[in-house]
């Protein structure tokens, strides 16, 4: 067994007591093991109070009103979008726009850049790892376009292979848009090495940070990135906001994705000026005080430092490999431990996955089962569904022990 | 949970009676619920006066979807359509004997919704037929 608890990248019961919701009892005696941070992570307290805070000393409405209360709340939301532009290592605030989710990045990219550069005929590399969010907004364009869709296969290790993807790169796509980290086999993808490639072919690149942003440190211009979408549900912040960083000549070349208010310099009846980055891609008064909280979150992440946290998490995620290849018919779906973060999906005999799910539950362990959205992958690998347990920042080896003892039961129950 | 998976659903879905097919037969519908990919497929042969004389179910998908189909099979032999048609959601909780949150629910009533999908003679089956 790994003693864990010797590597200490930071005060881990100091850590869990940031989080209220993990001092939680699922019922009476069961306390919560929350293993499905992948779907969304827990929020701790710093996070929760700069949102009531706002709500409670300087709740107004942005970039409009000159009383204090604007004032305040401007400055609040302004200073969220630097702080998370330093995070990513973004060249200028004006770069970070904010959307609800990665989800709607995506799509704002597809709508805006994809409807004004991608034309009939055009080719788009994607992977089979895709999350839908990846897929689907593509597929979307793919129809109303013509454009042809390509996908860099996934080896039966769970790794892109990256031999194919050089020899796609020869239909000189448009676009390379992929996943930093998958959310079903946690394969951490080498960015750098097909962002490199696809700019040599010609390409654009879109990264899918959903999985990295919150995991490790992901700098936009190391990776010499041109957009990379992320949300902050799965980092610590609240739900409902999210980022698309561009690179700034693209997002200057792209008409508007949604129209309305702050989105304007001026308007008339029958037309109107775009206002400049990054309000362009922001009509509408935005989610203010969820900006504020993933500035919140940002903080304290910054605080643990993202080098702790991907190193606390390969500590657990590699102790989870090796208590679950210890029980009997767990099947574990993805690569060594070298190439991933902190997601283990498995399969153990023929239980269903939420049938795992439901017996786990009952003893508090909060795991994830289904197709986690990425129904493509599952289908490669002949799966309806895996069990998923994914692991962050305040998770220990102690819960992964629990995890393991609990699938004891799951057998036992099962007569297997 | 140990109500969840009583014995009576566990030996249903390890040794369900009514799993197989019926070819030729005068009814048969399949459909899956895409959040957790349970899939079944229900097949009826009926009498001239149009009441249930074989039931059987096929598919995959979770011990509740599982075990829910192979009882409702077993509940409709010998019954009219018209009876079928009137299945509840009540009907399957009772077959079951549990109570299910609002994501299991969709599992044990995965194959009322194919049997009545069915029994209407529908294209498509709907959570309406269901609720």
């Amino acid at each position: 067994m790994t003693d864990s608890s010797k590597v200490d990248f930071f005060d881990i019961s100091r850590v869990r007591s940031d989080f209220p919701i993990l001092n939680r009892h699922v019922k009476p005696g069961v306390p919560l093991v929350y293993l499905d941070s992948t779907a969304t992570s827990q929020k701790p307290s710093s996070v929760l109070l700069a949102m009531d805070d706002f709500y409670r000393k300087s709740n107004a409405n942005i970039h409009r009103g000159i009383h204090t209360l604007a004032e305040e709340a401007t400055a609040l939301y302004e200073a969220s979008r630097l702080r998370i532009a330093k995070f990513i290592g973004a060249p200028s605030a004006t770069q970070v726009i904010f959307t609800r989710n990665t989800t709607e990045s995506i799509n704002l990219v597809a709508y805006s850049w994809g409807r004004t550069f991608l034309q009939n005929g055009d080719t788009v590399i994607l992977t089979e790892m895709e999350h839908h969010s990846n897929l689907v907004p593509w597929q979307i364009l793919a129809a109303e376009r013509n454009l042809r869709l390509e996908f860099i296969p996934v080896t039966e290790e769970g790794l892109l292979d990256l031999n194919t993807y050089v020899s796609l790169l020869n239909l000189q796509p448009k676009l390379v848009s992929f996943t930093h980290m998958s959310n079903v086999l946690g394969t951490i993808n080498p960015a750098e090495e097909i962002i490199r490639l696809a700019h040599e072919a010609g390409a654009i690149t879109l990264l899918d940070g959903a999985q990295s942003v919150p995991h490790f440190a992901v700098n936009v211009q190391d990776l010499d990135v041109d957009f990379l979408a992320f949300s902050g549900h799965k980092m610590c912040g609240p739900n409902g906001i999210g980022v698309l960083y561009g690179r700034k000549n693209l997002l200057q070349s792209m008409p508007p994705f949604l129209g309305g208010g702050d989105m304007i310099k001026r308007v008339h009846l029958r037309s109107f000026t775009p206002n400049e980055l990054p309000y362009k891609f922001e009509a509408g008064t935005p989610a203010i005080a969820e900006v504020i909280g993933l500035g919140a979150a940002i903080e304290y992440l910054e605080h643990i430092g993202m080098d702790a946290i991907s190193g606390h998490e390969k500590v657990i995620v590699n102790y989870a490999l090796e208590r679950l290849e210890e029980v009997p018919g767990v099947r574990i779906f993805g690569s060594s431990t070298n190439h991933r973060g902190g997601v283990v999906s498995f399969t153990l005999g023929g239980i269903h996955p939420h049938d795992i799910s439901q017996i786990l539950d009952a003893q508090g362990i909060a795991i994830r089962a289904g197709h986690h959205c990425a129904m493509p992958l599952h289908e490669k690998f002949h799966l309806t569904a895996t069990a998923r347990a994914s692991f962050y920042l305040y998770n220990t080896s102690e819960e992964v022990d629990r995890l393991a003892n609990s699938l004891y039961k799951v057998i036992e129950v099962f007569g297997l | 949970m140990d109500d969840l998976y009583r014995e009576l659903i566990i030996e249903h879905y390890k040794n369900p009676t009514y799993r197989g097919s019926l070819n030729p037969n005068d009814i048969a519908f399949e459909d899956e619920n895409p959040l957790c990919g349970d899939q079944i497929r229900i097949e009826l042969r009926l009498s001239e006066d149009e009441h249930v004389t074989e039931a059987m179910f096929n598919g995959h998908g979770c011990a509740i979807s599982q075990a829910s189909a192979d009882l409702l099979m077993e509940s409709i032999q010998g019954k009219s359509l018209e009876e079928v048609k009137a299945l509840t959601k009540d009907d399957i909780l009772e077959l079951l004997g549990i109570q299910l949150g609002p994501v299991r629910i969709k599992c044990a009533l995965l194959p009322l919704k194919v049997l009545k999908a069915g029994a209407y003679g529908l294209r498509e089956a709907s959570d309406e037929l269901v609720e």
